[in-house]
């Protein structure tokens, strides 16, 4: 047999038809559906009088629009969100599909509640309508964001129309130096390829320093596949996957599981198995990270200055003049001298119980700047109820941050949480596009200790020096 | 759907980078759980003013581009977001093919489901199209989907490549549903054997 890539093995396991062009029907193993683009794909449903194949195999779960204040239970206020999380409550009740309504515990970000119950497991297929879908492949799952029309797909047949990506391989090597995290990885990589550099493949990451990262690292790592233009991103499953599996809801049990174990523990790359494009980076190399510019692949060491448009080719010139222009910069100007308003902690991509923690270690004792408005909106229920088990909660209020139940918040703030026009944030998301956590707010993307050491001095700062 | 065979129009120049579908329609508009009526907050940011006037300099604000079916565009058509509302409110506003070097993944496949033609070709035919589309209404760009070429209005020509069977839908308006629900008796088969493969999931 062929030597095959992790992405062979899981797509190979999953095409249930392939037409003679190469168009393939690949079977999905979780569809996870969120209020914001599945109305119109249930509406379709019920006008070609359909039905959802495998509703034991759907996961629905509010994020998006839920407020996340304290006062939540008194109902959503913007007329047409509630809208939607109503639309949301009726479609999984009328199909009969899994679900997690706002009032439930564990109701939260659809990529954080997936793994969290055991829904995720290494070499599934799982899409959703969304493109952090990616998230998913920290554990070995082929994962990716669908439109609309392909959730309706999917509701309708289980499967999804695909021809398969090409393979990529983004190494890195060796150690990550202290302060430096899964965030900075991820930003470094799409700083190296660029926004597009990982359009038509799905991305393997590996190296030594993808080892060590615990579960919800990697998952913050895949998060952002997307952002490089990827598919998917997929980290091949070993033993911290399989104990983070063990014993959540949906995981298998008994006799099951070792069954499972047995066939997870097949899915690597073989040795001598080709990669259409190998991307290494050293993980010294790489620096705690922030966005000036309102692309992704806008990254910058926190130790480094505002580029010069000039020093661009191409399109890119404009967009920088733009982006600069856009987010009140100055090329020239050092990082750490650009002060910030507003802190967001949270997302689907720094929204877990290891983010709150790395938040935590810098903020306690500490107060956030005077006039500072910040927030930590964790990633579920669960997340908010382990954080404040384990004491964070009362770190974070003292330190002044508001502590906010669980959803999408500011990440893209279709909720009351935006930013008013020229505020600057130090955000854990996951885009610092143009108006996207409020019309005309500026966005810089850090990891959550570099937005918690952010809070406290009031401008970009270089958390090594708060260690 | 509509289908897509031949298509004359007006094309519009965006040479922007990364237009990314936030751009296209911000998450203000995203409430809806309606397909249809997105093409009036088509690029709304930079299409309005707050107060609801339109900015002059706005390509399709200009008297040449009102009507255009096409738009030529930077680098990375479409990333961001998964919203179908972009491809919906392209699609509603008038647009019916967009080329460019490159696109986001999940966008490109969100417009042929919506009777777009994403068209991808190299650089230096992209600037010459852009060339083309900054003169305005007077010129009309032609496109044929059964030949794979885009025409420019002084008649120079590049072919491009798109997957056939994707090619096949949008010319014959098919819808995907209904195509895979023929091969239903493949998917109880798969279903099946992976039930008895990997009972877990
Ligand atoms: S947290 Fe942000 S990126 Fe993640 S699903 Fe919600 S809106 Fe999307």
């Amino acid at each position: 047999m062929s030597p095959k890539t992790l992405y062979d093995k899981i797509w190979d396991a999953h095409v249930a038809h392939e037409a003679d062009d190469g168009t393939c029907l690949l079977y999905i193993d979780r569809h996870l559906v969120h209020e914001v683009t599945s109305p119109q794909a249930f509406e379709g449903l019920r006008l070609t009088g359909r039905s959802v194949r495998a509703p034991d195999k759907t996961i629905a779960v509010p994020d998006h629009n839920v407020p996340t204040t304290l006062d939540r239970a008194k109902g959503i206020e913007n007329e047409e969100s509630r809208i939607q999380v109503e639309a949301l409550d009726k479609n999984a009740k009328d199909f009969g599909v899994h679900y997690y309504p706002v009032s439930d515990v564990r109701q939260g970000i659809v990529h954080i509640v997936g793994p969290e119950q055991g829904w995720t497991l290494p070499g599934m297929t799982v899409v959703c309508g969304d493109s952090h879908t990616a998230t998913h492949g920290a554990f070995g799952a082929l994962a990716h964001g669908i439109g609309t029309s392909e959730v309706e797909h999917v509701l309708a047949t289980q499967t999804l129309i695909q021809s398969k990506s090409k393979n990529m391989k983004v190494e890195i090597t060796g150690k990550l130096k202290p302060g430096v995290t899964a965030k900075d990885i991820t930003l470094a990589v799409i700083g190296e390829t660029g926004t597009a550099g990982g359009t038509g493949y799905v991305i393997e990451y590996c190296g030594e320093a993808i080892r060590d990262l615990s579960m919800e690292g990697r998952m913050t790592v895949c998060n952002m596949a997307i952002e490089g233009g990827a598919r998917a991103g997929l980290i091949a499953p070993d033993e911290t996957t399989y104990a983070y599996v063990k014993g959540r809801p949906h995981a298998p049990k008994g006799a099951q599981w070792e069954a499972a174990l047995n066939w997870w523990k097949t899915l690597y790359t073989d040795e001598d198995a080709v990669f259409d494009k190998v991307v290494t980076l050293k993980a010294e190399d790489i620096e705690p990270v922030v966005t000036w510019g309102t692309s992704p692949e806008d990254v910058l060491p926190i130790t480094g200055v505002v580029p010069d448009p000039a020093s661009f080719k191409g399109g890119k010139v404009d967009a920088a003049k733009r982006a600069l222009e856009y987010m009140g910069l100055t090329a020239g100007q050092k990082l750490t001298d650009i002060q910030i308003d507003t802190v967001f902690i949270g997302s689907c991509t720094n929204g877990r119980i290891e983010d709150l923690r790395a938040a935590a270690a810098i903020l306690k004792g500490k107060k956030i700047k005077d006039g500072m408005r910040a927030m930590i909106v964790p990633g579920s229920g669960l997340v908010r109820a382990q954080a404040e088990e384990e004491g964070l909660a009362d770190i974070f209020k003292e330190a002044g941050f508001e502590w906010r139940l669980a959803g999408c918040s500011m990440c893209l703030a279709m909720n009351p949480d935006q930013l008013a026009e020229g505020e600057r944030c130090a955000a854990t998301s996951n885009r610092n596009f143009e108006g996207r956590q409020g019309y005309k707010g500026r966005t810089h993307l850090v990891s959550p200790a570099m937005a918690a050491a952010a809070a406290i001095t009031g401008h970009l700062t270089d958390v090594r020096e708060m260690m | 759907m509509e289908k897509f065979e031949k298509l004359s129009g007006i094309a519009a120049p965006m040479p922007l980078v990364n237009i990314d579908t936030d751009m296209i329609i911000p998450k203000v508009f995203l409430k809806s759980i309606a397909r249809t009526g997105f093409g009036k907050n088509l690029f709304d940011e930079m299409r309005y003013n707050r107060d609801g006037t339109e900015i002059e300099d706005f390509v399709l604000n200009k008297p040449a581009y009102r009507e255009a079916q096409i738009l030529v565009a930077g680098d990375n058509f479409g990333c961001g977001s998964s919203r179908e509302h972009a491809p919906w409110a392209l699609a509603d506003f008038g647009i019916k093919a967009v080329v460019s070097t490159s696109f986001a993944d999940i966008f490109y496949n969100n417009c042929f489901k919506n009777g777009i033609l994403p068209i991808v070709l190299p650089q230096e035919a992209v600037d010459v199209l852009m060339q083309d589309a900054e003169k305005g209404a007077n010129a009309r760009m032609d496109i044929d989907l059964e030949a794979q070429t885009v025409t420019t209005s002084d008649g120079e020509s590049f072919a491009f490549e798109v997957d056939a069977f994707k090619k096949h839908c949008l010319m014959n308006g098919l819808d995907d549903i209904d195509l895979t629900l023929e091969k239903a008796a493949a998917i109880d088969t798969f279903e099946a054997a992976a039930a008895q493969a990997r009972p877990w999931v």
